[in-house]
């Protein structure tokens, strides 16, 4: 019997998932062996059609594995889903437009049942965590990408889940803004001790944010390499042109080219 | 101030010009009348004596702008609108009517989206009903609506609002089918990650989606419930109302008064219209949409 802290947050075991098109079947997940731990920020780089977002979806339960097992803190990803394990940020921020920011914030804590004051009082921390403090009466399309990206962050950290899964959450915004929200999201997992599952199709993103990168090639999606990053925990912006940041990187570029991921 | 001069120039000028082609119009189509007149009276009229004439008869073929303004300005503001002559009188008791179906039409319009949105077998066996529904013309049924009625003892005014929900909850049904529909996938996603509740996807996320759905619906759904209202007095017989007031004219050849009548239907489509217009843009306003 192990103990409950040494569960693994995610544990996948030879998964895989097929899609069944008009065209034939798409191998989107093939053999994938992955294990994350608590408070890992793992990211997931590869090209597109490499499966990075199906495996996240897959940890959500958005989509059912076809081969294989997985499981959630333990549990399968619905049981998991159904306790509101994880926390899940889109690749666009998904507010819903009719609702202020404070509002779309509480809607996950309005599905819940949590009281009033409870969820008054959890809209005011989250949105203090991503700097959003004033902006509680706002409608979605008043704020900035950037902003309404944040707002989707503090509605994912709104009812405390222990676990983010975020899809590409800075792939739309310019590279300035995505350094700072890299920054503060690094401060804000420092903060929250959670454990992130990062999709990623920018090698230094993947490098500066994470403990552990998966590469990931396509067809049939599947892990090429996994490297444990020996940057320090604490990662100012300029870490990214030291010799070790760019030795990690070289080896994430080495394990996408390895996988023949942009010959055809 | 600039986009009320910028939209009233375009539209004075079309009316300027739907007027024009009806006094020629009237002309062309009473004169030969005016001429068969003034032959038998022996008279001989000039060209504007002709055209003065043929503004002026009675009972024209096709009345005179200003004959049929006349008409409609004593029956609207100089008669007591409980004269059974008044305009406005007629308009209410239509109106009345309309305003009833159109009640009746959404509701039922928006309980047929939410079954087709949440129940298979519905979505599967109802919309080619429904379209079916709108293919026999009103004119044929209406009357087999409301003999059937009247002779299970329902008579006045539920029988005339029912063939304005059949014409009206159509374009709500087809509107909110799609409106109930129209989240994104992301939206929903989100939803089920939540663990969320068939209920509350509906409540908390299909419903505000579907509102601008709603009222664009809405906009077409009342002005078919105007037209349901006026065909429905029809076939009655009715004493009263827009659609009374128009077989009236047509069995005494009052045509003056049947255009007056049918201004009054078109100005009060056009205020019910505006009317939902203003009540959805206020309600999306409420609901944090983009003032364009």
């Amino acid at each position: 019997m192990q103990l409950a802290s040494t569960v693994p947050v995610v544990d996948a075991k030879g998964l895989g998932l097929t899609f069944q098109t008009n065209d034939g079947p798409v191998h989107a997940l093939s053999n994938v062996n992955l294990s994350i731990s608590k408070g890992e920020f793992v990211s997931f780089i590869g090209p597109s059609g490499c499966g990075k977002t199906t495996f996240l979806r897959v940890i959500a339960d958005l989509e059912q594995p076809t081969d294989g097992t997985i499981t959630v803190n333990g549990m399968s990803p619905r049981e998991a889903r159904e306790r509101r394990a994880y926390g899940y940020v889109f690749q666009a921020a998904a507010l819903y437009p009719w609702r202020t920011i404070e509002r779309n914030v509480a809607l996950p804590l309005e599905i819940m049942g949590i009281s009033r004051t409870e969820q008054a009082e959890r809209v005011k921390r989250t949105l203090a965590m991503v700097n959003l403090t004033g902006f509680e009466k706002k409608f979605p399309w008043q704020l900035s990408g950037g902003m309404q990206q944040r707002a989707s962050i503090a509605r994912a950290l709104a009812f405390d889940a222990d676990l983010l899964l975020m899809d590409e959450p800075f792939g739309a915004l310019d590279e300035i803004v995505r350094d700072h929200l890299n920054e503060q999201l690094l401060e804000l997992w420092d903060r929250t001790q959670k454990t992130i599952c990062f999709v990623t199709h920018s090698i230094p993103e993947a490098v500066y944010l994470s403990t552990k990168i998966v590469v990931m090639s396509p067809r049939p999606g599947r892990v090429t390499d996994v490297i444990e990053s020996t940057l320090p925990k604490e990662r100012p912006l300029d870490i990214r042109e030291t010799p070790e940041f760019l030795a990690i990187a070289a080896r994430v570029r080495d394990g996408l080219r390895a996988g023949h991921s942009y010959e055809d | 101030m600039t986009s009320v001069r910028s939209s009233l120039i375009p539209i004075l000028t079309i009316l300027a010009i739907i007027i024009a082609v009806w006094y020629a119009g009237a002309f062309y189509m009473n004169a030969p009348f005016q001429r068969d007149l003034d032959r038998r009276a022996g008279v001989e009229s000039t060209f504007s004596e002709l055209v003065g004439k043929t503004m002026s008869q009675p009972k024209p073929t096709l009345p005179a702008p200003h004959q049929v303004a006349q008409n409609v300005w004593e029956n609207t503001f100089l008669r007591k609108i409980t004269s059974n002559r008044s305009l406005v009188y007629h308009a209410w008791v239509t109106l009345s009517a309309t305003l009833l179906g159109f009640f009746f039409g959404t509701v039922l319009g928006i309980a047929i989206a939410v079954g087709i949105v949440h129940v298979t077998t519905l979505d599967r066996s109802l919309m080619p009903w429904i379209i079916a529904s709108q293919t026999i013309p009103i004119l044929a049924l209406a009357p087999m609506i409301i003999v059937v009625l009247a002779a299970v003892g329902v008579v006045g005014l539920i029988p005339k609002a029912l063939i304005s929900t059949y014409l009206s909850f159509f374009p709500v049904a087809v509107g909110m089918v799609k409106g109930l529909r129209s989240p994104e996938i992301m939206h929903l996603d989100l939803m089920h990650t939540y663990n969320a509740t068939q209920w509350q996807t509906f409540w908390k996320l299909r419903v505000p989606a579907s509102v601008p759905f709603l009222f664009a619906s809405m906009k077409v759904a009342v002005a078919a419930s105007l037209v349901g209202a006026i065909v429905g007095e029809l076939p009655t017989g009715a004493v009263a109302g827009i659609g009374a007031k128009l077989l009236t004219g047509a069995y005494y050849s009052q045509t003056i008064d049947m255009f007056a009548a049918l201004v009054a239907g078109s100005v009060v489509a056009a205020l019910l219209v505006t009317l939902v217009g203003v009540a959805g843009r206020m309600t999306e306003r409420a609901m944090g949409a983009r003032p364009s």
